[in-house]
């Protein structure tokens, strides 16, 4: 049991401690106490793992503290370990703990850094708060306090008034969707009387509503409620894990340092959707439109995220839009009811993404902090290990593998499943995110081995003042690389039997809930061959076109470019996300904002209320008595005279 | 009845009138009389605040009825000196007591002239405040509820900004209305039963017609404490005038005698009115709620910025005592107790700046963070608490008003709830324009990180802040009793109305 709290609490101490005393005890000391705690922690949480997910233990209940109970509310601060947790665990201290390393090297020489290890720290612990969470409102709790810390991250730089902009753009944006989780809350709590996780769904299974909802005497009952439920609940979903129509926060979330780009923005906090979708299956599960939905947002996020990469020319960016992409593909698994696909990628996906991320933060540090990768190219002499690193991670994003062999690298053990999951549910809107999927998969190719070749081949077009600086970067930022890269490479082939394979009963142990109707773990094993070898060639394909376009012929994107400028404008522009958000959201409410001000308080408010009486009562008393402060003489000679009035009428009273 | 004790309650609230009186009879010319000043203003705040803390010890969180209640005769025929505290006000004691010595203490260098009067109006607002939580007659409820205007008019009038007469002005119309539609629904409440007693009052079986027209007499007075849209424009220009402590005594404890006189008299007294008019209270709020957010969004003044803030919190309040179950009351009264340390801390933050800059246009700062990293830091905190972020005191209490706000009207509730993206909003991007970014202006070079003093103020606040957010369980559990016993005996006498209709 002291195994879970050491777990969560270390990194608040490492906060605590670097927070507040971080300028006594210096910036060495800070970086080291934190690191040697998210080590400890990450050791911790693989033990946890091996203990839980190879044990008959179900789930731990493990109370903290009582939050608030006010009526028949009740509210506890609580851990609920199970093998979701635990795979959280795994996935979100592992990657804390490498990055926390990475940083070490990274932000050397920030005079700031004992401010950029306590956010570190701090956004672990509310990552674990949100994992851990036993009700709905801790999870909100660690849902908002995650969209906090990313917030001081994204912002990390003040000085820069672009990194400032993205940080409260992420920040309201989240807010967006988490106006869907609390208004999904209050459902929950007027429908089942409950916020916790476990009476919610002993409820939820059993079917026990204690009511609906109604809006205008409409009244919403039974599986139409649990919709609108789940509905509400993913539209949170959307806003944390980036997904279409709310993803906009996420590249320009970009503007914060690399190595929080990987930890908060690839490898966990945008993974919160995903998980919080899972950890509610009993609920989606009973909610077909719900997952309908999500497939279709997910398969359109997939696409999106795929097709604005294609053009993208800042490394980070780039990296940024497939993690959106990536997510969909997450989101696609889940609607088709293959919660185990979508954790295992979430899971694969943290490895590599840091992974990419990392190696891209490298690339960034050894160029004196150049992300546009037109200014990149032919660095691959000069940073051997990064350049090997960063092909391991293009070629798990890619999903490089044998169909029906064990050759395989993470993310083909993991994005493969999906495409099948989606292609077996007999509807067209599998059918859709089906073919979605394997056109994306082309994209992500193509995109992903573009990165490698404009950074890493072809002539050098950096400046020579740079080149001369090049560098490859010191070993305590190539081993957590090379941690990651093992990771990359291995951890499909070992977990996927557990995770979505033969082995998913014993090791979910019923953390996923998949109902009566839903076969889709054992299904995803008679799909035709055509369906498993598909992706295998549009990956090919994806890699021979990228090599034709940036290594044989450089001048062919031009020439695209040239010929269809309309398009190319589209995807650069990110489809004018951006842009229409401002014309119609953002210019609006200040608009909206100044008219209730200029118009509505002083014009008509003031105008007809108090200025109209004010006017006259300023022209009287300015002609009787030139005093400033008469009127407030004014105001006690009146409560005076009425309440010696109240006091006479009420003596009077009392004698009749 | 606990006659025979300490009269605790009326030490409390005379205290500082002792004080007043102590500080008068010093003779103001030297430095060393100033420093006197000062120093028996503070003592005093300071023990008010102790006894204050004992009174909240000696409370008995079980007992729902009313404690530690004084009688004396007074004017006869049903009037008496009646003081008590029940679950619903006992915190807001507490709240105003110590709110004072840090008043008083953010007053210790900027108050240049006049100090002895400044120190003296404050101790007896400071009687004034905690006399209308203590009062359980409603003529002492009234005298103590109008008299804390005049200190209040005198302080902003007087140690105001450049507009301080069109402001107390504004002030004294909003006011004056309102309490004298208050004042006669008290004289009619007395013809009624005989007695202003507030525990007869309560008991007392109002007519259902009879019910409306004292409810919207006593709507009026409330509202424009609260301050209600429409009637909130006198509360901007009153805060952009005050001194920094007379705004924090404002959005402190002033802005509560309309929540507190609600939760007294209105939801209590006048159940059926309540029930009949709350879709009119719904449809204030949610108005308020988003329209002064989206006021608030383009303000170029600090303090406008926070006081529209104020209005939209009040909405949730408002909202909450209206919907009249257990999670909307307890959450209005906690959203009541942790705005009175919010924003009076984010108003005592602004007053910081104000006294190196004079002046408190956000356009004339920026970049403070880089001069000014622990005053970044508190401001970041109390922001987050500003807009509600779980695990701050501001959490607790709109989720709970929203919830319960929720389970009586759906509607209300996802209006309402907009409101935590728009305070986002205008929260942040005051943090981005003043905190954040370079400090490019020559003037904002020369400035200091917080004072001793400052710190001194600002971070029991914070820590505040905080520790209500995490483990509000102090708060609710005093608050508990009495809030069930509010919405049992308002849901008793609803249900019987609609029995007695449903006979005839």
């Amino acid at each position: 049991m002291l195994l879970y709290h050491g777990i969560v609490f270390l990194p608040l101490i490492g906060f605590l401690i670097a927070g507040l005393y971080g300028t006594h005890i210096g910036a060495r000391a800070c970086e080291l106490i934190t690191c040697v705690f998210m080590v400890i922690v990450a050791i911790f949480s693989w033990i946890a793992f091996f203990f839980m997910a190879f044990s008959n233990v179900n789930v731990l209940h493990i109370p903290v503290l009582c939050w608030m109970t006010v009526g028949d509310l009740d509210i506890n601060w609580a851990f609920r370990i199970d093998t979701l947790t635990v795979v959280m665990f795994v996935v979100v201290n592992s990657v804390s703990a490498l990055v926390h390393i990475y940083s070490i090297g990274y932000m050397q020489h920030d005079p700031n850094r004992t401010r950029f290890f306590s956010y570190l720290s701090l956004f672990t612990f509310m990552m674990l708060i949100l994992v851990t969470s036993d009700n709905l409102i801790q999870m909100f709790f660690g849902w908002e306090g995650v969209g906090l810390v990313s917030y001081l991250l994204i912002g990390f730089w003040h000085q820069r008034s672009e990194a400032n902009r993205a940080a409260m753009k992420a920040f309201i944006v989240n807010r967006v969707g988490d106006f869907g989780f609390l208004l999904g809350i209050f459902c929950i709590f007027v429908l089942f009387g409950t916020v916790d996780f476990n009476d919610l769904f002993l409820r939820s299974l059993s079917g026990q509503f204690s009511g609906g909802l109604s809006f205008f005497n409409g009244k919403i009952i039974g599986e139409d409620a649990l919709t609108i439920v789940c509905l509400l609940l993913f539209f949170a979903a959307m806003g944390k894990s980036a997904q279409f129509v709310l993803h906009t926060w996420l590249p320009d979330a970009m503007e914060g340092p690399t190595p929080v780009s990987a930890l908060i923005h690839a490898a966990t906090m945008v993974t919160a959707g995903v998980f919080m979708i899972a950890r509610m299956s009993p609920l989606f599960e009973l909610a077909s439109t719900a997952l309908t939905t999500i497939t279709c947002i997910g398969a359109t996020t997939a696409f999106f995220g795929a097709s604005v990469s294609l053009v993208q020319n800042d490394i980070k960016r780039v990296i940024a839009y497939s993690t959106c992409s990536q997510l969909g593909y997450m989101f696609v698994a889940l609607g088709v009811g293959a919660y185990g696909a979508g954790i295992f990628h979430l899971f694969t996906h943290a490895f590599f993404k840091a992974l990419l991320f990392l190696g891209a933060g490298s690339v960034i540090h050894a160029l004196s902090d150049e992300q546009d990768m037109r200014r990149m190219g032919g660095l691959w002499k000069y940073l051997p290990k990064t350049y090997w690193m960063m092909i391991i991670g293009t070629m798990t994003l890619t999903g490089v593998g044998i169909p029906g062999t064990f050759f395989g690298t993470a993310g083909f053990f993991s994005k493969d499943p999906i495409i099948e999951a989606a292609f077996i549910v007999a509807n067209p809107f599998g059918e859709y995110a089906f073919w979605i999927l394997i056109l994306t998969g082309f994209f992500t190719s193509f995109y992903s081995w573009r990165l490698i070749f404009m950074t890493f081949h072809g002539k050098p077009r950096a400046t020579a003042d740079i080149m001369h600086h090049v560098h490859e970067s010191p070993p305590i930022m190539l081993f957590p690389l090379l941690f990651l890269g093992f990771g990359a490479l291995f951890a499909g082939v070992l977990f996927q039997p557990y995770f979505f394979g033969y082995a998913y009963q014993d090791f979910w142990n019923g953390a996923l809930f998949t109902s009566e109707s839903n076969n889709v773990v054992h299904a995803v094993h008679h799909v035709p061959l055509w369906v498993k070898w598909l992706p295998f060639f549009v990956m090919t394909a994806g890699f021979f076109l990228a090599f034709l376009f940036y290594i044989v012929m450089p001048s062919m994107p031009k020439a695209l470019k040239a010929r269809f400028p309309k398009i190319y404008k589209f995807l650069l522009k990110k489809w004018y996300f951006d842009e229409f958000y401002t014309i119609f959201l953002v210019t609006p409410a200040f608009a909206i904002g100044r008219v209730l001000w200029k118009k509505g308080d002083m014009k008509i408010i003031d105008g007809f209320g108090p200025n109209g009486i004010a006017v006259r009562v300023l022209d009287i008393t300015n002609r009787i008595v030139r005093m400033q402060t008469g009127y407030l003489y004014h105001y006690a000679f009146t409560m005076l005279v009425s309440l010696v009035m109240l006091i006479t009428w009420m003596l009077i009273g009392s004698i009749r | 009845m606990m006659t025979h004790q300490w009269p605790i309650l009326s030490t409390v609230t005379f205290l500082p009138l002792f004080g007043a009186l102590l500080i008068l009879m010093i003779k103001d010319d030297s430095d060393n009389a100033k420093r006197n000043i000062r120093n028996v203003a503070f003592l005093t705040t300071l023990f008010v605040f102790i006894l204050s803390l004992i009174v909240w010890a000696g409370f008995d969180n079980t007992d729902p009825g009313f404690q530690m209640e004084e009688r004396a005769k007074w004017l006869g025929g049903g009037i008496s000196y009646h003081m008590g505290v029940d679950g619903l006000s006992v915190l807001f004691v507490v709240l105003s007591a110590f709110l004072m010595p840090f008043c008083i203490l953010a007053s210790w260098e900027t108050i240049k002239h006049q100090l002895k009067d400044y120190m003296i109006a404050f101790l007896i607002l400071e009687t004034m405040t905690i006399g209308v939580f203590c009062a359980l007659d409603a003529v002492l409820f009234y005298i103590f509820f109008e008299a804390s205007l005049i200190p209040m008019f005198i302080i902003i009038g007087v140690w105001g900004g450049a507009h301080r007469v069109y402001a107390s002005l504004k002030f004294f119309l909003y006011t004056l209305l309102g309490s004298l539609f208050m004042l006669v629904a008290i004289m009619v409440m007395y013809w009624q039963t005989g007695s202003l007693d507030i525990l007869i009052l309560l008991n007392h079986k109002f007519s259902f017609h009879m019910q409306v027209w004292l409810w919207f007499a006593f709507l009026a007075s409330f509202a424009v404490k609260m301050p209600m849209w429409p009637v909130h424009t006198w509360l901007p220009d009153a805060h952009v005038e005050a001194p920094t402590a007379g705004s924090v005594i404002l959005a402190g404890i002033l802005l509560k005698l309309g929540g507190y006189g609600f939760l007294r008299f209105s939801l209590p007294m006048f159940p059926l009115a309540s029930a009949r008019f709350a879709p009119l209270i719904f449809t204030l709020s949610i108005i308020a709620i988003v329209y002064a957010s989206l006021v608030a969004l383009v303000q170029g003044d600090m303090k406008k910025l926070i006081a529209y803030s104020s209005v939209g919190h009040m909405g949730y309040v408002t909202m909450g005592i209206f919907a009249a179950n257990e999670q909307s009351v307890e959450g209005a009264i906690f959203q009541m107790l942790s705005h009175g340390i919010i924003s009076s801390a984010l108003f005592l933050c602004v007053g910081v700046i104000y006294d190196r800059m004079h002046t408190r246009e956000i356009v004339a700062f920026g970049g403070l963070i880089n001069k000014m990293p622990k005053y970044a830091a508190v401001f970041l905190i109390l922001t987050m608490a500003n807009i509600a972020l779980p695990g701050t005191a501001g959490f607790p209490g709109e989720f709970l008003t929203l919830i319960g706000v929720f389970r009586v009207n759906h509607f209300v509730a996802c209006i309402a709830t907009t409101g935590i993206v728009l305070s986002a909003l205008y929260a942040l991007y005051l943090y981005r324009r003043v905190i954040l970014g370079t400090l490019k202006k020559e003037n904002l070079k020369t400035f200091v990180d917080l004072s001793f003093r400052e710190k001194f103020i600002l971070y029991p606040m914070v820590i505040l802040a905080l520790l209500f957010g995490m483990y509000p369980a102090p708060v609710l559990n005093v608050i508990h009793c009495s809030a069930e016993l509010l919405v049992s005996n308002y849901n008793n006498a609803v249900q019987a109305h609609a029995g007695m209709v449903f006979l005839q």
